[in-house]
């Protein structure tokens, strides 16, 4: 009973006994860019318009493996942390590049975390990467290890012509999650929601997913997030007043602006963690990379807010504290600004050719 | 080739992690055991920074069987910060951007794939240090 009482379960909500924190956070996005305009130039003859400017894209010699390592190895230069301390490597995504194989050992071994360390790959759709996060809390949290790393990172793929081609991004996001005393960002709490609802899905084998049009929004998007932040605020006391900023998962620009007016956040709350029309949708990274922006920017005493979403669906709310830390480990790694702005433009050719969209037959 | 080789190389080919002869301090990449300016055993593992130079360099038009789907790209001699000479691909960089002296830093790429069905090689390459960095 006594552990049911501290660790607040009675609310739904996840508070470890031990307080956690992330004390080192990395993020990358490649440097390739697709404008919308190229899309819609070729499915529409430019009549269609896009959802966002520009999304990010994959070189030929990437894949969420690299783009894991990249933002691992930002996350460690941060925390400045031995890697062989860390006790769990768990990556979330839905484009591991092997069926068979997991990331985590690549880039547990990149790293040079080998070899006493758990290793998994995690799967939710666009909610793997806050599912890890979530296990990593609990590890840490548990007295198991003092160090754990969860990496969100996909390269998604749209099909051809579909209404995803033009948003489908790509990015990583790594979180060394430790003892609150030496964290960045203390996590208050957090909150996980989950109903079986097929919006959005991808059968073995096949290369391109399948979604439900009108079915992903209101009973599925909205309802998850707003559950899953509504639940944790409630029980937190709090509202959106009491944030410096919050950020939502970024299926496109609208959702995210739309679940943030609903729970009462204001523009300017919202503003530094959404990336969606610069980057795309990044999937398992999706809200996790707009986090990273954001504590890129926060002051000691800021409180953020981060609710994912996952198709299937899902959503985690994660409460989280800055600490005076921030200001110390930020300017160790490249900010998320910085790989945003190194971009270089590719036509629909080259996109086709990269993401190896053509078949020499 | 075999399945236990890239096994073994993969520590220094992932993160660029050669050794130092304790007896004169040198860095030595490949590790070869042996410190070639003293000739002491050299076994400790060291971690380079992976910043380093374009020594010279030169571009392939044609590529080896696996390499087909990065032509054209780059092959540099990239001097170290910490010394030694190494023979990597140059990623994300523009073929008119590339010079002697050009500073670059180590990251972890997709070498090649053995075909739809074989393994995934990954490995270092060097790309060019951002502006503010370098
Ligand atoms: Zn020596």
């Amino acid at each position: 009973m006594r552990m049911l009482e501290e660790s607040h379960t009675e609310r739904g909500n996840f508070k470890p006994i031990r307080e956690v924190g992330i004390v080192g956070y990395g993020a990358y996005v490649p440097r390739y860019r697709l404008p919308g305009t190229e899309v819609d130039r070729v499915w529409t003859d430019g009549r269609g318009g896009s959802p966002i400017k520009e999304k990010a894209v994959p070189g030929p010699d990437e894949d969420t493996a690299t783009m894991s390592i990249e933002a691992a190895r930002n996350a460690l230069a941060r925390a400045r942390v031995n890697p062989t301390e860390i006790r769990a490597v768990w990556v979330g995504s839905e484009s591991h590049p092997y069926a068979v194989k997991p990331t985590s050992t690549i880039v547990a071994e990149a790293i040079g975390a080998v070899p006493n360390t758990l290793a998994a790959d995690w799967e939710f759709a666009c909610k793997a990467g806050t599912e890890a996060f979530q296990a990593a809390m609990a590890l840490v949290g548990s007295g198991m290890a003092d160090y754990a790393l969860a990496i969100g990172a996909d390269t998604a793929q749209g099909r051809p012509g579909d209404a995803l081609e033009y948003t489908a991004g790509a990015a990583s996001t790594a979180f060394i999650l430790g003892p609150a005393e030496e964290a960045l960002a203390t996590i208050e709490a957090s909150c996980s929601y989950v109903t079986d609802t097929p919006d959005f899905f991808r059968r073995p084998y096949q290369h391109y997913p399948q979604h439900g049009h009108r079915f992903t929004g209101e009973p599925a998007y909205f309802k998850h997030i707003l559950a899953a932040a509504r639940q944790l605020l409630e029980s937190l006391g709090a509202d959106a007043g009491d944030y410096a900023a919050a950020v939502f998962h970024q299926p496109n620009p609208k959702f995210p602006e739309q679940a943030a007016r609903a729970l009462g956040f204001k523009p300017e709350q919202t503003r530094i963690g959404l990336l969606c029309p610069v980057v795309g949708n990044a999937y398992a990274s999706s809200a996790l990379l707009g986090l990273t922006a954001i504590l890129d920017e926060a002051q000691p005493g800021d409180r953020v807010l981060l609710v994912s979403y996952g198709s299937g669906a899902g959503s985690d709310a994660i409460s989280l504290r800055v600490t005076d830390k921030i200001d110390e480990c930020r300017d160790r790694a490249p900010r998320t600004r910085a790989y945003i702005e190194r971009r270089k433009p590719i036509d629909y050719g080259i996109y086709v050719r990269y993401r190896q969209k053509l078949h020499m037959h | 080739m075999d399945i236990p080789r890239h096994w073994r190389l993969q520590r220094q080919r992932y993160a660029l992690v050669g050794e130092v002869c304790k007896k004169c301090g040198a860095r030595l990449f490949p590790p070869r055991d042996v410190c070639p300016q003293c000739s002491q055993p050299a076994y400790e593992p060291f971690q380079f920074s992976g910043k380093g130079k374009v020594y010279s360099y030169s571009t392939l038009y044609q590529a080896p069987a696996g390499y087909e789907q990065f032509v054209p790209y780059t092959v540099a001699l990239v001097q170290l910060d910490e010394g030694p000479l190494v023979t990597a691909q140059l990623t994300d960089v523009d073929q008119d951007e590339i010079q002697i002296g050009m500073p670059v830093e180590m990251v972890t790429r997709k070498l090649r794939e053995e075909g739809e069905d074989g393994l995934i090689i990954y490995g270092y390459k060097f790309r060019k240090q951002p502006a503010e960095a370098a």
